[in-house]
């Protein structure tokens, strides 16, 4: 009897300190990996993101990174005074006080201005007031959702079950949209976080559908998501001009019979997909994306106390935009000025061009030649279906198309008698890009540092990769 | 009646609890403060006493480009973490010393190596290794190799690892290599071996 009550209360003891431990360990992994809040700002600029930091438990966000992508701003601190200056415009803020002054009017903060690190923070909350006296428009803000529209942007969009079929949903939006898509039992959820969707007259749409009940839009966290009800396993389907979405039953569920039928996606994740190379020749404006590196306040690598790595990038995009077109390739190049670009809205330029290939132009100091390099993609949890699974490893369906084109330009630019090494590197936007990519990084021919600037070298190695992906266009889907 | 090991048992788990708790809400003090620690300028750390193992360091050559690797004898303590923070202590020994074959900053060292969940492993580097680490896609891509497939060759089990810098993820090494992600130690593998090839 004694045995036995010790026994069940020793089990009742491993109980609890095994839940212990559990719950210790989730609160860890938790806390330690706590996403940080993002605001999410569209504008007919750019698109990006920006980190919310809490101040008194307050949001605020840095003024001068929200400005940034916008015009030309610049700001000076000193004793407690801290000047900004957006095209003409000039505001004031002092640390500690809500009381600004934009152009010399006087207009108040909902909490007092932070100064740290060189970052002028502002809350949040005030955004809506505060932009259009700097930026002379508009903006809406989302402030539940960390999401700021400035001026008339906004993607808009209709839902309605297909008249000849009911069991598809189509949903139509005013402008090209690129969601992560998961599904759950019973859901399908689509998640925008790089377009500026807005809300329908009503947020829960109802269809008359046996298979698609309904529709329910919302917006958390920087994104909007649209969460479609079901009772069948749904795949998204999207239009070449990404305007399009329509849910239809999955082939798993339609082709399930049938052994001869390639292998369906998996139904856990139905990547969104960007038009496969060649599919849409009509629609594709460019052929090829440059993307000079870096600029702006990233200079990239110090090359030499008088060569940052940021000018090379540009000077050597620039000859390969212009070696391209000689070859009939249309190409559009992302940073043609020294202006600051993220790396996601690089992707984002690049996979809104829906060009077959992208190239990114480094420079270095180290070794000698050109290394070429593709995707080595971030490690993908099975897992895992958050909603920047697919943003970061959109390059996967494409690796193979990456590195014929990796194989073709080595071959030319060892004709041209250069040394070249073909690696794969962990280097972003080339996982976000959902086209053949890769990377250049040019590094001098011999010691001399100096020849990275030379016109001579610069013109070999580009004239050599422009030739490279000029001698596999086909593969990638343009006529000869 | 409660057995006493039962009683210890559970002192121990609760300290253990507690400990960790302390460390994630200091790990997440860390990520929401802005303010700039000073770079740790602490000299590396004497390895451990103890008998020594033979362990395999794959070391980043500058001047040819390229990992090699090496055998090498160290005395490591038995604890799998502590082993991890030894191994990658070795590994930066080799880069501040004088004859460097890919020097790192002064100061550069390993504040923690956490193997938290099964096949994670979080490697925790000081301001001083980030902040002057040399730019460039090879140098940074060497060091980072260097670093994982020397932890993921001797201690066996790591699937993914998350780089942190002074306790905060950060988004580039110094500019190129991607540091916001998990990398994946099977890839690394693979990158190692392009690395360990002659260009
Ligand atoms: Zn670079």
């Amino acid at each position: 009897m004694r045995w036995s009550s010790t026994r069940s209360s020793a089990r009742a003891l491993g109980i609890i300190i095994a839940s212990g431990i559990l719950f210790a360990f989730a609160a860890f992994l938790v806390l330690a990996a706590a996403p940080q809040k993002h605001l999410s700002v569209y504008s007919t600029a750019a698109n990006y993101s920006l980190p919310i930091v809490q101040r008194q438990g307050r949001d605020y966000v840095g003024l001068l990174e929200l400005l940034e992508p916008l015009g030309s701003v610049s700001a000076k601190f000193d004793s407690r005074r801290w000047r900004l200056h957006y095209n003409n415009i000039l505001g004031e803020f002092t640390v500690g006080e809500s009381r600004v002054r934009i152009q010399g009017r006087e207009a108040d903060l909902s909490a007092k201005f932070f100064f740290e690190n060189d970052r002028g923070l502002v809350p949040i909350d005030s955004l809506s007031s505060l932009l259009p006296r700097i930026l002379g428009g508009p903006v809406t803000l989302h402030v539940e959702s960390d999401r700021l529209l400035i001026g008339s942007v906004g993607t808009h969009f209709t839902a309605a079950i297909a008249p000849e079929d009911s069991s598809r949903l189509v949903f139509h939006f005013t402008a090209p949209v690129n969601p992560s898509v998961s599904t759950e039992h019973g859901k399908l959820h689509m998640t925008f976080s790089r377009e500026p969707v807005l809300a329908p007259a009503s947020p829960t749409l109802t269809f008359d559908s046996k298979t698609i009940t309904q529709a329910k839009f919302s917006e958390s966290n920087g994104a909007a998501e649209i969460d479609v009800t079901t009772n069948i396993p749904l795949m998204a389907n999207f239009s070449p001009d990404g305007q399009t979405i329509t849910l239809e039953p999955s082939k798993a569920q339609t082709a399930a019979a049938s052994n001869t039928a390639p292998p369906a996606p998996p139904q856990k994740l139905l990547a969104p997909s960007p038009a496969p190379p060649g599919a849409v020749p009509s629609a594709r404006r460019y052929f090829a994306v440059v993307d000079a590196s870096h600029g702006g306040s990233d200079s990239g690598e110090t090359l030499s106390p008088s060569l940052a790595e940021k000018d090379v990038t540009l000077a050597l995009a620039r000859r390969l935009r212009q070696e391209l077109e000689n070859r009939g390739i249309p190409t559009l190049i992302l940073r043609d000025s020294d202006a600051n670009l993220s790396l996601d809205d690089r992707a984002f330029a690049a996979n809104n061009a829906r060009a077959a290939v992208y190239v990114a132009i480094h420079a270095a100091s180290s070794g000698h030649g050109v290394r070429l390099y593709t995707a080595l993609l971030p490690y993908a949890d099975e897992e895992d279906d958050g909603p920047f699974r697919s943003w970061s490893t959109a390059q996967q369906s494409s690796l193979g198309a990456s590195q014929a084109v990796l194989a073709s330009v080595a071959a030319e630019l060892k004709k041209q008698q250069v040394a070249v090494r073909g690696l794969t590197a962990p280097l972003r936007p080339l996982n976000n890009v959902a086209m053949a990519a890769f990377a250049v990084e040019v590094a001098p021919p011999g010691l001399d540092l100096s020849q990275l600037a030379s016109p001579d070298y610069q013109q070999l190695t580009m004239s050599a990769v422009a030739n490279g992906i000029a001698d596999v266009r086909a593969q990638l889907g343009m006529a000869p | 009646m409660i057995p006493r090991h039962l009683y210890i048992g559970i002192s121990v788990l609760l300290a253990a609890v507690l400990a960790m708790t302390i460390y994630a809400l200091r790990m997440r003090g860390r990520a929401v403060a802005t303010s700039v620690s000073p770079s740790d300028t602490r000299p590396v750390a004497p390895p451990a006493a103890g008998p020594t193992e033979q362990v395999t360091l794959f070391v980043a050559y500058d001047d040819i480009g390229m990992l090699q690797a090496h055998a090498a004898r160290i005395p490591l303590p038995s604890v799998r973490q502590q082993r991890a923070e030894e191994l990658l202590r070795s590994l930066l020994a080799i880069y501040l010393d004088k004859s460097s074959p890919h020097p790192l900053p002064p100061g550069s060292d390993v504040r923690g190596v956490y193997l938290v969940d099964p096949g994670l492993a979080v490697i925790d580097m000081n301001a001083a290794f980030a902040d002057g680490h040399r730019s460039g896609i090879l140098s940074e891509e060497l060091t980072v190799a260097s670093l994982i497939q020397t932890l993921s060759t001797n201690i066996p089990g790591i699937a993914k690892v998350k780089i942190l810098v002074e306790g905060k993820e950060r988004q580039t090494l110094a500019g190129h290599v991607d540091l916001s992600g998990f990398f994946d130690a099977a890839g690394i593998n693979q990158l190692a071996a392009q690395l360990q090839n002659s260009p």
